[in-house]
């Protein structure tokens, strides 16, 4: 159930990572969310709920520069981010294995020589198998990614934004389709990445599906992103413990 | 054996087998990005706005290998243009660009003073028997440029060819990527100009590809068989054109064809689960 309380937080212990102030968001001059303020610092897990089409991808979008900030202000704590978008499959054209695929998470961190030095690829290969790892997928790093079900498909998503080591991860519906079990993976890594510090944005229509890993709750309705029942269905009750309703 | 080492002795067809050599690796290294993206015919349509730049060549007396260079490169860059504005979808920029250039290389050829060195069929269908040294050079240096560059930016193509919108999500930079892309399309295009023909451009960077993607597991596993694969099919197609006659683009593009084949039929009768097999999902 959303108030009408305004979303901006002042930061609790970790850093800003990222800041809407004011801001309406859109494509082609079209605002389709007006006057969001949304704080994410290090260490929490927002879960971004709503009805179809109210507007959770575009808020997700424009953090990562993927639609229009029209009005206000939108700052980043962090030059680096990780993605998982809105698919249920990593499958394409040609052939191409989990660890390639979870691979590419990694080209942000270095060009095109420096990529040649023997300690980047070494840290790039122990950041895929970690990434993999975390996911539950090392067994199947040399497999094609379409040989895989549409659930593991999501955790390859996940596990090439963990391979970006970045402090601030989108997740834009990792669970939607998704199995029982495969949820209860993504839910755990979620719970990680809080520990670790990762300040996580999360779309989900099925908060229940995440229970335990998200810190709070912003619903996204006619046009507008307000606050939710925090984990536990009490409202403004801080930022909760995080063990949601399990 | 004695008769295909034989054929080293002329110099014509060492010319031959070296310009299919370049164009049978460099197609399908090019062409594995090119699928991927789900733009398998762009050499077509590049291809065509070529026959305009050799028609610009015909007309100038410039050389029509550089005239149809920097007509299929401005091409290239036009169609990303278009398709990053994302107001018109790349199939359609292609379908323009391709009748554009059929349309532009047929009027400029009218124009052409009677006696000028016109030979529309050769760029057409391929010429790969009159490659010169000039042209074996040319096409080294093009080559090569196009290997360095997929050697470097290999990972970064992978990344745009496989999920363009992630790729601009984490701050990669797509726009120059699949320029650069494009761009590198369009000198494989004019590589393949004189061996295959503008006509057959793109069946040396789709085919091969196309056969490898049945057998192997990892993209790196089908950019490296494609290659091979296109090196087999272009050579062998060259020594069999002139064993039996026939033209070379013709051949190479047949047998290009027959090794895609074999491949289908393989991966048809390996067993569930093997690679090739991929669209029988676990659940």
């Amino acid at each position: 159930m959303p108030t009408t309380a305004p979303v901006l937080r002042p930061p609790p212990a970790g850093d800003v990572l990222l800041e809407f102030r004011g801001a309406a968001l859109g494509y082609d001059r079209r605002p389709l969310l007006r006057d969001v303020d949304l704080v994410v610092c290090a260490g929490e897990c927002v879960a971004v709920t709503g009805p179809n089409g109210a507007g959770k991808t575009t808020l997700v979008r424009a953090a990562l520069g993927l639609a229009d900030v029209l009005a206000g202000d939108l700052r980043r704590g962090t030059s680096r981010w990780g993605y998982v978008p809105q698919r249920h499959s990593v499958a394409a054209a040609v052939p191409a294995t989990v660890a390639e695929v979870v691979a590419v998470g990694r080209l942000p961190l270095a060009g095109p020589l420096r990529r040649w030095a023997p300690a980047v690829r070494r840290g790039d290969r122990a950041a895929v198998r970690t990434a993999l790892e975390t996911v539950g997928l090392a067994d199947r790093a040399e497999d094609p990614v379409a040989r895989l079900s549409g659930g593991q498909q999501r955790r390859v998503l996940l596990a090439r934004a963990l391979a970006t080591e970045a402090p601030l991860l989108l997740l834009d519906e990792p669970t939607a389709g998704v199995d029982e079990a495969n949820q209860r993976i993504v839910a755990g890594v979620l719970r990680r990445l809080r520990g670790a510090g990762v300040g996580v944005v999360v779309v989900t229509h099925d908060v229940d599906a995440l229970a335990g890993a998200w810190t709070r709750r912003v619903e996204v309705r006619d046009g507008a992103v307000q606050e939710g029942a925090p984990p536990g269905g009490t409202r403004h009750a801080g930022h909760g413990d995080g063990e949601g309703r399990r | 054996m004695t008769d295909l080492l034989q054929l080293w002795d002329y110099d014509f067809m060492r010319r031959a087998l070296l310009a299919a050599a370049l164009v049978g690796v460099a197609g399908p290294l090019v062409g594995a990005f090119v699928v991927q993206r789900g733009l398998s015919l762009i050499g077509d349509g590049l291809g065509h706005v070529a026959l305009t730049g050799v028609a610009a060549g015909v007309l100038t007396g410039a050389a029509p290998v550089w005239t149809a260079l920097a007509a299929a490169v401005a091409a290239a860059i036009a169609v990303e243009v278009v398709r990053a504005r994302g107001r018109t979808g790349g199939d359609v920029a292609l379908a323009v660009i391709s009748y554009g250039g059929v349309a532009g290389g047929v009027v400029l050829l009218s124009a052409a003073p009677p006696g000028s060195p016109a030979n529309l069929e050769s760029y057409l269908f391929g010429a790969l028997t009159t490659t010169s040294p000039a042209d074996v050079r040319t096409f080294g240096v093009l080559a090569l440029v196009l290997l360095v560059t997929v050697l470097l930016l290999r990972p970064w193509f992978f990344a745009v060819a496989g999920d363009e919108e992630h790729a601009r999500a984490v701050g990669l930079p797509v726009r120059a990527l699949t320029t650069t892309l494009a761009v590198l399309t369009a000198v494989t295009v004019v590589l393949s100009m004189r061996t295959v023909g503008l006509l057959l451009v793109s069946a040396l960077v789709v085919i091969p590809v196309a056969a490898a993607q049945r057998t192997c597991s990892s993209f790196a596993a089908v950019q490296v068989a494609a290659c091979a694969l296109g090196l087999v099919a272009s050579t062998g197609g060259a020594v069999a054109s002139y064993r039996l006659g026939t033209p070379p683009g013709g051949t190479i593009v047949l047998l290009a064809l027959a090794v895609f084949a074999v491949a289908v039929l393989g991966a048809a009768l390996r067993p569930a689960g093997a690679p090739g097999r991929e669209g029988r999902r676990a659940s």
